[in-house]
């Protein structure tokens, strides 16, 4: 890894599964392109499987089979609730945790096939964490922060001060800040220290996963604006992970709803704003509250998130689903297209 | 009557460059019944101002003015007579329901552990009292769930227990900081519409403190917004949300609806505001009034040019 501050959860060992050579022929990629927009990230059958218990016997899906694809310049959000695998999905991309099976393409190049080769493709795929505080090393004053990744990747010699000064103004960070140590600064000021050590190595790529989940709601639309204005500047391709749909509405182009390690829904953001059709995408998008007193209130999702150590057979979330029949408990959903652009996995 | 009446309350607490005033002369009042929402940034005195109530301040605070509970000073009441309030008349509930819970007790016992503190009875009272709250909040299979751990609980479900031990006395007032900030959207909203359902029926009035303003919209009769350690505006919920009078509450509506994306200056940090209105260094009306005069509180808005 090119960087000492960022540490991630989860690293528990991957069990290798032969269920690539049990997949019968293609599987169709509703969340593929249409049009020949220039592919950056293409993931295919992406899995990973944690194990978990005293004899490390059961099995954790944590992401069970999801593909996609992402163009230069685009935003793909990635929603979902507690324990949905979207992060999951977010660091096998970036090889930050080996999956279990499945291929990851960057660029065309096959990212499991890639060596030693890496680390110089780090350079173009870069992450945003959430914990603004615990992605940034409590000992490095931000001078030392904004410049440690351009050093690890040669791109500076001596004195950076002129380079870590045009990225503090890039993301509207005041100069006189450089001195300070991580504690010393806002929610919103670290989280700008994240998205300028992100950019700093010019990347194609960024997984923002819930880049501004603990941000208060001045800083998050001024965080949301910086990352779309950086985008059209550079063209950037975003995974913006989030649960929180009011965020994935204004900066996402495309949708994938993901729940239990699967995506159900995947389309254009106001299609499926407006027109969702798998029930637990209904469900989620009744629970957004309103800035309006004066809004209806919907009918509500009831029961919990089910433990994932024992996901239910067949469709994921028919135990919770108000529509659910007795095929929706014994056979996976398979996708079905809604129009252009529009997949749900139902069966009804 | 109102039911809490906070006057002129001052707070402030020893910092690097002098003291720092966590409250600036906060004047708010709840009727029985009725539901406060206080709205606001991280680091703005919400959760101080919410620990003045329950007084629970670190030792360290220097407080100014009065808090009055049914026409009652709780700063004038001894510590004895607090604790008989404190959980019993006023109650709280926290952001992270998991570090509040004793992890090495059932959540069970720790309901009923709270009724022994406040009532004279046996366990087995304030068992069956302690289970019948615990339905009545919606966990399922209360009687089997009396005895798991805190950590054998969902975010959601471990909230419910904290509703159960603050409501298991039908207090007069329930403060809820952030209850529902570290949940999920779909689990969020079944807590909201708990809270609304057991408030009305005990006749609670609610604080909710919460930096995000849908979940005022929902719960709310009225708001107060704050910024700084000042209160900035105040009203009925409706009438604020539709035509806020101040520039930082617009800032705020503006940013929690969809009308795209506000950009107002980042925050700047207590101990640098010496005069004039908290607000002054990132506010686009600012004046030169506004550097000099701390603004006072007319027709809801506290702001020299409203």
């Amino acid at each position: 890894m090119n960087t000492r501050s960022g540490i991630l959860a989860g690293q528990e060992g991957s069990v290798r599964s032969s269920s690539l050579k049990n997949r019968k022929g293609p599987c169709p990629n509703p969340a593929s392109l249409s049009g020949s927009r220039d592919k950056v990230i293409q993931v295919k059958e992406l899995k990973k499987y944690f194990t978990s218990g005293l004899f490390r016997k059961t099995l954790v899906r944590a992401v069970d089979g999801v593909s996609f694809e992402i163009g230069k310049g685009e935003t793909l959000g990635l929603v979902g609730e507690s324990g949905s695998g979207k992060s999951t999905v977010g660091r096998c991309i970036l090889q930050l945790i080996q999956p279990t099976s499945g291929e990851i393409f960057f660029n065309g190049a096959n990212l499991s096939k890639v060596n030693n080769g890496m680390s110089a493709l780090r350079k173009n795929m870069q992450i945003i964490f959430q914990d603004t505080a615990g992605a940034l090393n409590p000992r490095m004053k931000l001078y030392d922060l904004l410049l440690e990744p351009l050093t690890v990747h040669g791109l500076v010699n001596g004195n950076g001060t002129d380079r870590v000064a045009e990225l503090m103004e890039r993301v509207n960070l005041p100069l006189n800040l450089m001195e300070r140590y991580p504690h010393e600064l806002s929610g919103g000021q670290r989280q700008r220290i994240g998205i300028a050590r992100a950019i700093s190595l010019n990347p194609e790529f960024i997984v923002a996963d819930e880049a501004a989940a603990s941000l208060d709601l001045l800083i998050q639309a001024q965080m949301l604006n910086l990352l779309k204005n950086i985008q059209s500047a550079q063209g950037i391709s975003y995974l913006f992970i989030s649960h929180n749909l009011n965020i994935i509405r204004r900066i996402a182009d495309r949708v994938a709803v993901m729940y239990l390690g699967r995506f159900v829904e995947v389309g254009k953001t106001e299609e499926i704003f407006n027109n969702p059709v798998h029930p637990y995408t209904q469900a989620l998008l009744s629970a957004v509250l309103s800035i309006d007193p004066l809004a209806p209130q919907k009918n509500r999702l009831r029961g919990e998130i089910p433990n994932p150590l024992q996901s239910p057979a067949g469709c994921r979330f028919h135990p919770r689903c108000p529509q659910a029949e007795s095929i929706c408990s014994q056979v996976l959903p398979p996708p079905k297209k809604i129009n252009d652009d529009h997949w749900a996995w139902c069966h009804k | 009557m109102n039911l809490l009446e906070i006057l002129n309350l001052d707070i402030s607490f020893p910092g690097r460059a002098g003291r720092v005033q966590a409250s600036y002369g906060a004047n708010l009042e709840i009727k029985q019944g009725e539901v406060l929402c206080l709205v606001g940034e991280s680091g703005c005195g919400k959760t101080i101002l919410a620990l003045s109530i329950m007084g629970l301040l670190p030792q360290n605070a220097r407080i100014n003015g009065k808090i009055l509970f049914n026409g009652q000073n709780l700063f004038s009441l001894q510590k004895k007579e607090m604790r008989k309030i404190r959980g019993r008349e006023i109650a709280m509930i926290f952001e992270q329901p998991a570090s509040c819970l004793n992890p090495v007790l059932g959540v069970g016992e720790q309901i009923a552990e709270a009724i022994r503190i406040h009532e004279n009875c046996s366990r087995k009272v304030s068992r069956k009292r302690a289970v019948d709250m615990m339905g009545l909040v919606g966990i399922p299979s209360p009687h089997r769930r009396y005895c798991q751990y805190p950590h054998e609980f969902s975010g959601g479900m471990a909230q419910r227990v904290m509703i159960a031990m603050a409501l298991v006395f039908r207090p007069l007032l329930l403060i809820a900081d952030e209850p529902t900030t570290a949940l999920d959207v779909t689990i969020q909203a079944q807590i909201l519409d708990l809270l609304e359902s057991l408030i009305t029926q005990f006749n609670t009035a609610l604080l909710l403190i919460t930096h995000d303003l849908c979940v005022a919209a929902r719960m709310g009769n009225r708001v107060a917004v704050m910024y700084a350690g000042g209160i900035v505006e105040k009203g009925q919920l409706n009438d604020v949300f539709k035509a806020p009078g101040h520039p930082y509450t617009q800032a705020l509506v503006k940013a929690a609806s969809n009308e795209g994306l506000v950009s107002i200056p980042e925050s700047t940090e207590l101990s640098l505001l010496n005069s004039g209105c908290w607000f002054h260094l990132r506010c686009p009306l600012a004046q030169e009034i506004c550097t000099q005069k701390m603004p006072k509180m007319q027709g809801g808005v506290c702001c020299h040019l409203c």
